[in-house]
């Protein structure tokens, strides 16, 4: 399907989420995890940038893979990270973890460790008080422990 | 070309004979084959998940049981009674006359000098205090004495090593020695020191003892993995420590 | 295991900003496996996260069965003046595990 046909397919979606879609069309985010960012963003407008989400490209292991969130920001009062949301397309549910900061953080800067059910993408996404949604992905590659094992 | 087909020779012959033995100098722990996210976590106290055991281990420690002493009322402060033990298990008890392993000796006080119920394999309480004795021989080289009593089980466990088991007919050797390094289904082979035990694993999401990781091998190789505490664990775990003498203690680890 | 490892710098000067590193051991059961047997294990997991500034909520966090087992948290906040740094988890089962830190700030 041609990028025309992917939004027009993704109606309402692609009003919300706008650049997200924009910039990667040929990568189709699944419906649920669209769903989940909608939740959060409602209809404004998500633009890539301002995040850097670091994740290791191959992880040893799903259970456990560290993630960093950062956010360029003064983090002053007038203009702070309110929250980060980190969202992925492959685990049963779309929702990671959802960070709430404020001026008091100093630095909007975030790890902690989520569990991948399989090679895929995560995404995360910083709303700011001005109100403006920002946003970041990065794909991982899941492998398991060669000898599963049982004992 | 003539001169030094002799010398050849005798390197070919010395090189059969230690049949797939690593050279000391290229023994790695397998903290140098994972990634630089996972060593981070192993590296710092604060990140490393084992420490949760470790300072669980530090309570009971000074714990009393319902009608005995507390391991501190013997043993004092651990950072220093402790310092080396955990480099320095499987050893010979004399009274059984034969190795066990740290975890049986800690049970063994704990039955015998503390009045107190045997603590079940892999169970919080065992794993907390073997947790918090390996800590503090961290940092220290891996020293199995090898004397006369010890001998026979060194070379029993060197024997399981080496035998071929299981469905797929492999031994330990054949990986973790010739084929260490190289890849098994997306993840590389390590050498298979035990230089971290009782470690966290991500697989396990939780801290585990060498003797379950031992299991899950024996498992992942499709052969009859032996019981906890059994005769030929505790042999196996006394020749990989000699294996891997002289090498750093990390406990309590984290691998993948 | 210790219910809570925090790690807080003792000291810090006013206005810098401090990184404050948590790991709480849970196991963080997701609810989607099931037993040997094929019943499904019950979801259990820590879903809130609050830190505390001398009572002021200063970091929160909405976790999900997504964060790995023994949860890590790592984040920062501002050394604005000496006090208490109190960290709570809360989650299903009525799970609820409070540490407490001080901090002097010069």
């Amino acid at each position: 399907m041609n990028r025309r046909e992917f939004l027009r397919a993704t109606g309402g979606f692609a009003a919300g989420i706008g650049a997200l879609i924009a910039v990667e069309p040929a990568s189709a985010t699944p419906a649920a995890m669209q769903d989940a960012i909608r939740q959060v963003v409602g209809s404004a407008r998500v633009s890539a940038g301002r995040v850097k989400l670091d994740l290791p490209p191959l992880s040893e292991n799903g259970n456990a893979v560290p993630l960093t969130v950062s956010v360029e920001s003064a983090m002053t009062q007038a203009d702070h990270v309110k929250a980060i949301h980190v969202f992925n397309e492959k685990n049963p549910q779309p929702d990671v973890v959802s960070f709430h900061l404020g001026p008091r953080a100093g630095r909007a800067t975030v790890s902690t460790r989520i569990r991948l059910a399989d090679t895929q993408t995560v995404v995360a996404i910083a709303e700011l008080s001005d109100g403006s949604f920002w946003s970041a992905r990065a794909a991982v590659v899941v492998t398991l422990a060669a000898c599963l094992e049982d004992a | 070309m003539r001169r030094s087909w002799p010398a050849a020779l005798v390197l070919a012959l010395a090189a059969s004979a230690f049949a797939g033995e690593i050279p000391q100098a290229e023994r790695r722990s397998g903290y140098d084959f994972m990634s630089r996210q996972t060593r981070a976590m192993q590296d710092d106290d604060p990140t490393n998940p084992g420490m949760l055991w470790v300072l669980e281990g530090e309570t009971l420690w000074k714990q009393k049981p319902a009608a005995g002493r507390a391991c501190a009322d013997c043993h004092g402060d651990a950072r220093t009674s402790m310092k080396g033990v955990a480099a320095r298990h499987p050893s010979f008890d004399r009274a059984k006359k034969r190795p066990v392993s740290l975890e049986q000796r800690i049970n063994a006080c704990r039955v015998g000098r503390q009045q107190a119920a045997s603590m079940p394999h892999e169970s919080r309480e065992l794993l907390a205090l073997t947790a918090y004795v390996a800590r503090q021989s961290r940092g220290l080289p891996i020293e199995t004495a090898v004397d006369e009593p010890v001998r026979p089980f060194l070379d029993a466990g060197r024997a399981i090593w080496e035998r071929r088991q299981g469905q797929l007919n492999l031994s330990c050797s054949q990986c973790h020695d010739d084929l260490w390094g190289k890849q098994l289904a997306g993840n590389v082979i390590p050498q298979a020191h035990p230089t971290g035990y009782p470690l966290y694993r991500l697989e396990w999401q939780s801290l585990g003892s060498l003797e379950r990781r031992l299991r899950n091998c024996l498992v992942g190789m499709r052969a009859e993995p032996y019981p906890y505490g059994a005769p030929e664990m505790v042999d196996l775990s006394l020749f990989l420590m000699w294996r891997a003498r002289g090498m750093t203690l990390e406990s309590p680890a984290v691998r993948p | 295991m210790a219910s809570a490892l925090i790690n807080v710098p003792e000291r810090a000067k006013r206005g810098e900003v401090v990184e404050i590193k948590t790991l709480v051991s849970h196991v963080m059961e997701t609810g989607y496996r099931r037993t040997q047997l094929g019943a499904p294990i019950p979801r259990d997991i820590v879903r809130r996260f609050v830190c505390t500034y001398n009572g002021t909520e200063v970091f929160r966090a909405e976790l999900h069965p997504a964060i790995a087992a023994n949860p890590f948290i790592a984040f920062s906040t501002v050394a604005v003046e000496s006090g208490t740094l109190t960290f709570q988890w809360t989650g299903d089962n009525g799970f609820s595990v409070t540490e407490s830190a001080r901090i002097t700030v010069e």
